[in-house]
């Protein structure tokens, strides 16, 4: 489903920039990124590991960790900027606003309180309701998740739930306030193969009820394809291409894009790495300068080795190449004048 | 829960025997308990009759049964040094040291857990540096120049404490106690401070190195994605987390801490069971040793069982499932 253009956006990043002070210089690891997601709209992200996807999400929830920070560019949710508030007022929009779910549901939920009693202190921080009220809600959530049996599953612990189960739970927690984004970095990677397809389409389905937006980190091209309004694929800290996920599917227009979708996994099958593209991702202190991925595109050209793309449009996306500029790359260039 | 509670148990008084065949074994093996009961003017028979009279002659393991049936019953015979019975002799000098060990124990949790807390919260704070700094002198620091320093300092020059014995106690019959008196309590402080600063340090080190360690973890991180409040995160979800593993060591402390108060109890002149172990070591008074080594493996037994329990209570993952289940998080 399409989001309608003319809402204004739930969130806009703008220009953000995240950055660690090193003992060698500062890295930067997000580079200028820009998007915006409108309400209820799923925004796929994608990209290799280390390209940036979970610190762009960290840094929209306000919870990068430390010597990490926002360096520059704004966020704004329902047009308030919310990258720059106190610790407190932004505690508030967590949980309320923005409900977040991570990796491993294994480890998020704490080992020594029930899952009701975790339920309940989530929705007491953020509803004016009572105890008992806050239980039958906390109720009502695990039954939409589908706990089965849940009057008496909201009294167990974590370890006595299945993985499966637990990220239910995990999704049940981020909705306890009914917030309007969820930021989901990679919701099922550390689950079975199996169960995967489930949580995906659990959270799909609850999203779509609850109009909650959905900021998607996966790298799982499978997965954006079936549930995703729009894509953005990230490359060593930068967006390089943006648009519908129909369009970026079926019609990449950045060189990295198309290797992405050279075999689309079915949804379910887990790729630790996207193999189809030769060499690997450069690492923060090694990004060249021009198109950061030059070293590894087949057609990039000399402009590309000097001069770094910006997004531009491109057909129904934008995409940060050369290539979709009047200008061109330029004339083609060999591996060995590339290395020298 | 019960088969476990139940295996425990038969673990304690495995362990009890064990500690009572030392014991044993030092009451038979070290030294002729004649020659220590008679003068030196007895006869071969009549030594010999003592010998049949009081079972020393039976066969050892006969010998050992009696000594442990005796034990149970808190019968470890008269002491060679006073001729008293060795049980009234260690029961009279329990309150001393039992209400010293809890006073320093209740120290070091008490103020090293806060402190703890406090240093793996804000590890960069400079309380928080001077709080490592000073735990540094605390565990390096042997504990008799300890309570040393303190008497020089709060005895001999502020001549706010004193420095030896435990000042004025009401008797209660069956139990003397410090805590009913002014006087009582003041000669508490400098001994427990003493007794407790190490384990405070040890305390304070676990609890902030555990802690450190739990605000890493992703249910810290996912309890601040949800938006609860930094009370909530620090002391209820992190609070408890760390104190999973620091019940083991605590109990353990407590334990460490009643056999350590014989050092403390010497330099302060505390009529504990400590003070009378040491006293029966320099007149080599067996039955005393003896009985004191099986009251401190008993309390170490009980604290040990304690702490079992108090694991059920804290972590859910050891009720229901029984042991099976890793305790990691
Ligand atoms: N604490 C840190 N110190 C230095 N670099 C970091 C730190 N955390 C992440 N990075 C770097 O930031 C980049 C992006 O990380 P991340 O957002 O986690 O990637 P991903 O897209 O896999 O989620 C990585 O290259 C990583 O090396
Ligand atoms: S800018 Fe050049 S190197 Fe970069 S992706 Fe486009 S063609 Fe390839
Ligand atoms: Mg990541």
């Amino acid at each position: 489903m399409a989001a309608p253009s003319n809402n204004p956006p739930l969130l806009e990043v703008k220009n953000l920039r995240v950055e660690f002070p090193t003992r060698r210089g500062t890295l930067l690891a997000v580079d200028d990124v820009s998007f915006d997601i409108a309400p209820g709209e799923v925004l796929g992200v994608v990209g290799e590991s280390g390209a940036g996807k979970s610190l762009t999400g960290n840094a929209i929830i306000g919870l990068l960790e430390p010597p990490g920070r926002i360096a520059g560019g704004e966020v704004r949710l329902e047009g308030r900027r919310i990258d720059d508030l106190p610790y407190e007022e932004m505690r508030k929009v967590r949980g309320a606003k923005i409900g977040a779910i991570f990796q491993d549901p294994l480890t998020s939920l704490n080992p020594l309180y029930s899952v009701g009693r975790q339920l309940v202190e989530t929705i007491q921080t953020h509803l004016p309701l009572s105890a008992g009220q806050a239980r039958t809600r906390a109720l009502d959530l695990l039954k939409e998740v589908g706990i089965p049996a849940a009057e008496s599953r909201i009294d167990h612990y974590p370890h006595q739930f299945s993985g499966g189960m637990r990220q239910r739970v995990v999704i049940a927690l981020a909705l306890c306030a009914d917030p309007r984004l969820i930021v989901a970095d990679e919701p099922t990677t550390a689950l079975d193969v199996s169960i995967q397809a489930q949580i995906i389409a659990l959270l799909k389905r609850l999203c779509r009820e609850h109009k909650t937006a959905v900021m998607l980190v996966t790298h799982d091209m499978g997965v954006i394809a079936e549930t995703a309004d729009r894509v953005a694929v990230m490359y060593a800290g930068r967006i390089v291409e943006i648009g519908p996920v129909r369009d970026v599917v079926k019609h990449a227009k950045h060189p990295y894009t198309k290797g992405l979708m050279g075999s689309i996994p079915s949804l379910g099958i887990r790729h630790d790495r996207l193999t189809q593209i030769d060499g690997a991702m450069p690492r923060l202190t090694e990004i060249p300068p021009g198109c950061a991925f030059n070293p590894r595109c087949t057609e990039r050209g000399r402009r590309c080795l000097g001069e770094r793309p910006d997004l531009m449009a491109a057909g129904a996306t934008r995409a940060a190449c050369w290539l979709h500029e009047r200008g061109g790359v330029g004339t083609a260039v060999t591996k060995e004048l590339a290395d020298a | 829960m019960l088969a476990f509670i139940l295996r425990r148990l038969l673990q304690s008084i495995a362990v009890l025997l064990t500690v009572g065949l030392v014991a044993f074994a030092l009451f038979r093996y070290v030294g002729d308990p004649i020659n220590a009961m008679v003068g030196q003017d007895t006869s071969m028979e009549e030594r010999e009759t003592l010998r049949e009279k009081l079972g020393l002659n039976d066969p050892a393991p006969i010998q050992f049964l009696v000594f442990i049936g005796n034990a149970a019953r808190g019968k470890f015979g008269l002491s060679y040094r006073t001729s008293e019975p060795v049980g009234r002799m260690i029961l009279e000098r329990v309150p001393a040291t039992l209400e010293l060990s809890i006073c320093a124990a209740l120290f070091a949790l008490l103020v090293g857990v806060p402190m703890g807390v406090y240093t793996g919260l804000y590890p960069r704070h400079w309380l928080s540096q001077l709080f490592q700094a000073v735990s540094l002198i605390g565990i390096s620091l042997p504990t008799f120049l300890i309570g040393i320093l303190l008497i020089l300092i709060f005895a001999v020059w502020l001549r706010l404490l004193p420095s030896f014995g435990r000042g004025e106690t009401v008797d209660l019959g069956w139990w003397t106690t410090n805590f009913l008196t002014w006087k009582g309590i003041q000669a508490l402080i400098l001994p427990s401070i003493t007794l407790g600063l190490f384990q405070l340090t040890l305390l304070m080190r676990l609890v902030r190195s555990e802690m450190l360690e739990v605000m890493r973890t992703d249910y810290i991180k996912f309890a601040r994605a949800r938006g609860l409040t930094n009370r909530a995160i620090n002391f209820g979800h992190a609070l408890k987390n760390t104190l999973v593993p620091v019940i083991t060591v605590a109990g353990l402390q407590l334990g460490a801490i009643i056999a350590f108060a014989i050092v403390t109890e010497t330099v302060f002149a505390w009529p504990g069971v400590g003070q009378l172990f040491i006293q029966s070591v320099q007149f080599a008074d067996i039955p005393v040793m003896a009985a004191y080594l099986l009251l401190i493996g008993l309390l170490f037994v009980l604290i040990n069982l304690t702490v079992d329990l108090l694991y059920f209570a804290v972590d859910p993952r050891l009720r229901g499932q029984g042991m099976a289940r890793p305790a990691g998080h």
